[in-house]
Parts: structure tokens; C-alpha cells; sequence
């Protein structure tokens, strides 16, 4: 009775250690909004600063790779793109893309790379990963202002659609940030992790429909277990929402939606869960 | 409310370290062994447990049983070796990492300073820098807007302010990084070691500021190998030795007790508990300081010799490692340095480890205590670096044709000399 009624809230910060699954303190986070402001500004500020090409690469990447594709998907194998011209077909999909997977990859790797002020200063760790993915939206709008003077070439005219084109971006986030947490936590005791995000992203590239429409399976409860994969859902609803293809959001995107939030959910709760022995091992 | 500031009761941390569980016994067990192993390494993850836990064997406290209790406007020195948990304490106030067992409540704002500019970032100037690491310390971005001329205006750094960081001398950086941290404005301020960096001029200064912080009423809890320093700037102290707290009493008691019962031992072993830099590839296993005839002593007369045994271990074998020996005055100026890259040529290759001796012929020094530090490196990176590893006591010794004692604390070298005098 005795020690626990003196560790009794009177007011102070309890410092005590942690069992088990840990309160994800939200109220905290909130306190900390500016730290994470910081936090993304330096990041955007920082990415660019000792390139040659500065924030050209944002373009460069998913350009390289929707020529890349056109040449051997589009022209040499003949995918189908839903009557589309493959350059923007493919190309709408590589920018939420490159986005998804740059965001995963700094992401998951940002704790190791920040472990110095991680062992000397305190504030949420979760600041770090989320501050990398956010950041990364300021790649996303470059590239997709490219994407836009694209359609205009093309002269494809956005559908009305186009209003729901935030919410597709968010899943993108979702799915980034998910996956990232659950990594970035990983990563800081089995360096092994930093291996596998190479190997992920590229195979998780090809299960997506990027350099083929999600059209070629024609089984409907095939193309709901297909949304199991969130980015298909974010994929698609891009094309559709800008490209005017037919593949309407349907119960794919509530599969990847659920999914999605599923996997930031559980990864917030393990990243939390992760973080009293950041400092200790990182 | 009550006017305690920090109240730590039964705190305690463990780490485990090292140290691979029993060899596999037959290939059936190892065969096994390599299938069970995802899972159970699975299962750690989950549970959020170190890296590999349920294999280790060796568990060590770093802390165990730290009770004691700090009043609002109380400065308290935490004095002890390296080693004897002062950063983890201070790590935990801090919050950067979590207690085992008992707990700490803090009752105010706190800011830890555990190093000087935390979270600079080369590429960015010294004006973002400033707003970057304001807020990581926990300042908020008006106050570093109001304290802005005078951070820069501390720094010196004035004419370079729009200038990337990486272009700095590293002793402007330090200047910027604490001229940031000395406009914190915290109830309770944490800080460990700020001061065992820069100059004589810059530890001065930064001397004089914590002073003012001191004695402006906040509560301070301070963590320095530099005794003057916590003398002048703590009215409370404790006292740590092996994680636990032996003596607690006013700063003054605390530094009396810490120079009596230090380094009855003039060897050290260094262990995972022990403080170090580097990248681990080579570890100082220990050290010991021995006299001409190979006896260990822990002092030597004015003028003396000395030699500094190091023993140490390779992870992977080490090509032409470069061992060095560091001598700090107490107050942790940086004396003179003897690397074997400079003072003895190439060194051969070590393939397990060893043991190195430098002998000292002539200490040209006052008397007092001062302070080795220990590295193995090569010409790209530090292998293992134990700062402070080891304490060298110089005796008062009849130097001159006088006889007289030259007296302690006064300065730092001594050398022959000769006086001629013309009076009018």
C-alpha cells in the first residue's frame, strides 16, 4: 500500500517504468506540434541542400521510371493500360507511388540515422518517422504538378472526381506511415531491417498495379483480396479520380482503407511499446 | 504544493549485455535451435524486449536503490567514477530512457542539457540551427524570437549567423550550442558535463553562466568530473559509486568524501558499464599506472616517471592501431597527448589484443589531481575511447634548490628556473 500511494499523481511527471503495452499519449503528441513542425521543415530543408539537382530528383525518380516502364511494359510487352496512353497511365500511378515508398524507406531508417539526439535529448519519438513521411509530400506535389502539365499534353481533362484525390493521397500516407513505424521501431535493434526495405519495396512495386491495370484480374473476389494491398486501392483511385478509368472505388478501397489503418494503428501501438529502450540500443 | 522539485525513490536500471547462450550441443539441438529461434525472436519483439534478451546471461545495474529528494532552488552535484551511473541517472530525469524499477516524480518543467548543441544539422545556418535546436531543448518559438539577439550576441558567432554550420570551427559551434542552451529557462535544469568541452575561455564563461543560473533560484541537478566547478555552483550533493548512492551531504562534504575514498585502486577494469566512445571494434579491458619498478601507484612526486599499462581486446583485427594517452588537469584542460602515431611509429598488427605500456619520463607538474584518458583508434575512426579512465595524484616534491613545496591547485606546470635581480 505503502509505495503505491506515494507514487500517487500529486501533480509531477511520473517517471516509472513501463509494463507492457503502453497508452499511446496523444495529448502528448499535441504538446510537442511544434517540435514536429521543426522537425518536417528541417527535413524538407535538409534533403535538397547538397544536391546538384536540388529538388529536380522529386521528378526525376517516377519520370525515369514511367520511361523506363513505357519502353519495355508499354511498348515492348504490350500491357494493356485501360485505353489509356501507358506514359500517364503509368505514370499516375508512380507518383503516389514514389511517394509511398521514399517516405517508407527514410522513414524506417530515421531513428537509426537520428540516434544521437535520440540518446541525449527527450521529446516523442514518434516525431521522427512522421516528420520523414510528411516531409515527403513536398516531393509528391512536384511531382504531380508534373503529372497535371502531363494530362494537359495529353489532353485529358480531370474528372469531377478529382475532389476525393485527397483522400487517396491520405491512404497513401496511412500505408506509409504504417508500415514505417512498425520498421523505423524494428530497425533499431535488427539492422537486418535496413536490408529488407529494398527488397520489399521493389517486390510490393510489382504487386501493385503500376505497370498494369488491376483490370487483368476479372474475378471480383480476386480484386477484393487484391485490395488487401492498400496502395492498389490508392493506385487505383488516382487513375480514376484523374484518368477517368473505371475503377471506381468500390468495396477494393474500403479493403485497403481497413487495411491501412490496421497497419498504423498496430504499428503505433508497437512503435510505442518499442520506444523505453530506443535510447538503451539504438 | 509541496517544495520538492525531484523526488527519486528505489530507482533502479539494468542492462544486459553481451554473451551468447550455451553452445549447441548436437546437431539435432542445433537444427532445432535454428528453427525455434524466429520464433522466439519474434516473440521478444513483441514484448518489446532488448535485442536477444532471453539468450543473455549477464544483467548489470547501472543504478539500483537511488533514493533521495531535491528541493525547489537547490543545485545538487552528483559526483562519482565513471561508471558509477551519474548519466544514467541524469538519462532518466531526463526521460530518455526508462527505469526498471522504482520511479522519479518531477514536479516542474524540465530541461536536460546533456550535451551541447543537440540536433544541429551541418547543411543548415546558424540562424535554423538556433530555432532547431531552441526547440528541441523545449523552448517555444516566440521565446527564441525574443531571446534571438542575445543568443547570437553570447555566441560571438555574430558575422556568420546566415552561414551553414558546417563551415563553423568546432569551437564556434560549441559557443552557438551553448549560447542556445544558456536561455533555457527551465524550473529544473539537468545538465551533465557541458562545461568538459571548449577552451579554458569558453569553460569560463559557460562557468560564469551556469553560476548566474544557480544562483537565480532555479533548481539545478549537475554532473561534472570538473570538483571546483561543482563546489562553486552546488550547495547539495550525492555521492555515487557502483549505482548507488554512498554519501549524500552538503557539495562541499560530497567532494571531501569522493577525494578520500577515490582510488584506493590504482588499476581499473572497465566492463559494459563503463562510459566509452568509439565503435567498439577494440575495448580497453583495463588500465593501471606503475611505477620504474613495476609496482602500481596511483601518485608520483613532482617530476616523476610513470608508466600506463593498457590492456585490451580486438573484436576483428586491428591494422596499425594507433593507442593514445590523454592527461587532463581536474579541471578537464587537455595537458598533452602521446600517441603512438607521433611519439613511437607504426604500431604492428593486432590480432586479439594485449597489452601496450607508455612510459612518462618526466611529469613536469603541480601538484594535484589529474585525469587519464585512454583511446585505441586508427587514422579514420576511434576503436574505444575511456575518457577520464584513470587519475593521477602529483605529490608536492622539493623541485627547487629551496626546498620549499611548490603549492597545490595554484597552476598546472612547473619548470627549472633562475631569478636575477637589479634593484634601484
Amino acid at each position: 500500500m505503502q509505495p503505491i500511494s506515494s507514487q500517487a499523481d500529486d501533480g509531477g511527471i511520473l517517471i516509472a517504468p513501463d509494463k507492457g503495452w503502453v497508452a499511446l499519449d496523444l495529448a502528448e503528441l499535441w504538446q510537442y506540434r511544434e517540435l514536429f513542425y521543426f522537425w518536417v521543415w528541417r527535413d524538407i530543408k535538409v534533403r535538397y541542400k547538397q544536391t546538384v539537382l536540388g529538388a529536380a530528383w522529386a521528378i526525376i525518380q517516377p519520370l525515369m521510371s514511367m520511361v523506363v516502364f513505357s519502353l519495355f511494359f508499354g511498348g515492348l510487352a504490350k500491357i494493356p493500360s485501360d485505353g489509356l496512353p501507358y506514359p500517364i497511365f503509368s505514370y499516375a500511378a508512380l507518383v503516389p507511388w514514389t511517394f509511398f515508398s521514399t517516405g517508407l524507406t527514410t522513414a524506417s531508417n530515421s531513428l537509426v540515422n537520428n540516434s544521437h539526439i535520440i540518446t541525449k535529448v527527450y521529446f516523442p519519438r514518434l516525431i521522427i518517422p512522421t516528420s520523414n513521411v510528411v516531409a515527403m509530400g513536398v516531393d509528391f506535389l512536384l511531382a504531380f504538378a508534373v503529372l497535371l502539365v502531363m494530362m494537359l499534353g495529353y489532353g485529358i481533362v480531370p474528372t469531377v472526381n478529382v475532389i476525393w484525390l485527397p483522400l487517396f493521397f491520405l491512404l497513401a500516407l496511412v500505408t506509409s506511415l504504417g508500415v514505417a513505424l512498425w520498421f523505423s521501431a524494428m530497425n533499431v535493434q535488427f539492422r537486418d531491417v535496413r536490408y529488407t526495405i529494398p527488397f520489399l519495396t521493389q517486390f510490393w512495386l510489382f504487386a501493385t498495379p503500376i505497370a498494369y491495370p488491376s483490370s487483368l484480374i476479372e474475378n471480383d473476389w480476386l480484386r477484393l483480396v487484391y485490395g488487401i494491398n492498400p496502395m492498389t486501392g490508392v493506385v487505383e483511385g488516382f487513375r480514376w479520380a484523374l484518368l477517368g478509368t473505371d475503377t471506381a472505388p468500390g468495396w477494393m478501397i474500403m479493403v485497403s482503407s481497413v487495411v491501412a489503418v490496421l497497419l498504423l494503428v498496430g504499428g503505433l501501438y508497437y512503435f510505442k511499446r518499442m520506444e523505453k529502450n530506443f535510447a538503451d540500443v539504438v | 504544493m509541496s517544495d520538492i522539485a525531484i523526488r527519486v525513490e528505489n530507482l533502479g536500471k539494468q542492462y544486459r549485455i553481451g554473451a551468447r547462450q550455451e553452445k549447441y550441443q548436437t546437431l539435432r539441438d542445433a537444427m532445432v535451435e535454428t528453427v525455434a529461434a524466429p520464433f522466439k525472436r519474434a516473440r521478444q519483439l513483441m514484448r518489446g524486449e532488448a535485442y536477444g534478451a532471453a539468450n543473455l546471461s549477464q544483467i548489470i545495474w547501472a543504478l539500483k536503490d537511488v533514493s533521495f529528494e531535491v528541493k525547489h532552488g537547490d543545485t545538487l552535484g552528483i559526483v562519482g567514477h565513471n561508471g558509477a551511473g551519474k548519466s544514467t541517472l541524469l538519462k532518466i530525469l531526463s526521460r530518455i530512457t526508462k527505469p526498471s524499477e522504482g520511479y522519479a516524480r518531477v514536479y516542474g518543467r524540465v530541461g536536460s542539457l546533456l550535451e551541447v548543441g543537440t540536433g544541429f544539422h551541418l547543411e543548415l545556418t546558424g540562424r535554423e540551427n538556433i530555432y532547431l535546436n531552441g526547440t528541441i531543448l523545449g523552448m517555444h518559438r516566440p521565446e527564441i524570437e525574443r531571446k534571438f539577439d542575445e543568443i547570437v550576441a553570447f555566441s560571438g558567432v555574430e558575422q556568420f549567423i546566415d552561414t551553414p554550420v558546417k563551415f563553423y570551427s568546432s569551437g564556434m559551434r560549441l559557443r552557438l550550442g551553448f549560447a542556445v542552451a544558456a536561455h533555457l529557462e527551465p524550473e529544473i535544469l539537468v545538465i551533465d558535463e557541458v562545461l568538459a568541452v571548449g577552451d579554458a575561455e569558453f569553460q569560463k564563461k559557460s562557468l560564469n553562466k551556469m553560476s548566474d543560473v544557480a544562483h537565480a533560484g532555479r533548481t539545478v541537478l549537475f554532473v561534472s568530473h570538473n570538483l571546483a566547478a561543482v563546489q562553486t555552483l552546488c550547495n547539495k550533493g550525492i555521492l555515487l559509486k557502483g549505482g548507488q548512492v554512498v554519501y549524500r551531504g552538503t557539495a562541499s562534504e560530497v567532494v571531501d568524501e569522493y577525494l578520500a575514498t577515490k582510488q584506493q585502486a590504482s588499476s581499473m577494469t572497465f566492463d559494459a558499464n563503463t562510459k566509452r566512445r568509439g565503435n567498439g571494434q577494440a575495448r580497453i579491458l583495463g588500465a593501471r599506472l606503475l611505477n620504474r619498478e613495476g609496482q602500481e601507484i596511483n601518485s608520483i612526486s613532482m617530476g616523476g616517471s610513470v608508466t600506463v599499462e593498457i590492456e585490451f581486446e580486438t573484436y576483428a583485427p586491428l591494422r596499425n592501431p594507433n593507442f593514445g594517452v590523454r592527461l587532463g588537469s581536474a579541471m578537464n584542460q587537455h595537458l598533452a597527448l602521446w600517441r603512438t602515431l607521433e611519439t613511437h611509429g607504426e604500431m604492428p598488427d593486432s590480432q586479439r589484443g594485449g597489452v601496450v605500456r607508455l612510459t612518462i619520463d618526466a611529469l613536469n607538474l603541480m601538484p594535484g589531481m589529474y585525469a587519464l584518458t585512454l583511446g585505441i583508434s586508427d587514422a579514420f575512426q576511434d576503436y574505444d575511447v575511456v575518457d577520464e579512465a584513470l587519475e593521477l595524484e602529483i605529490d608536492a616534491a622539493p623541485v627547487y634548490a629551496t626546498g620549499k613545496l611548490p603549492p597545490a591547485g595554484r597552476a598546472i606546470l612547473y619548470t627549472p628556473c633562475s631569478w636575477e635581480y637589479d634593484y634601484q
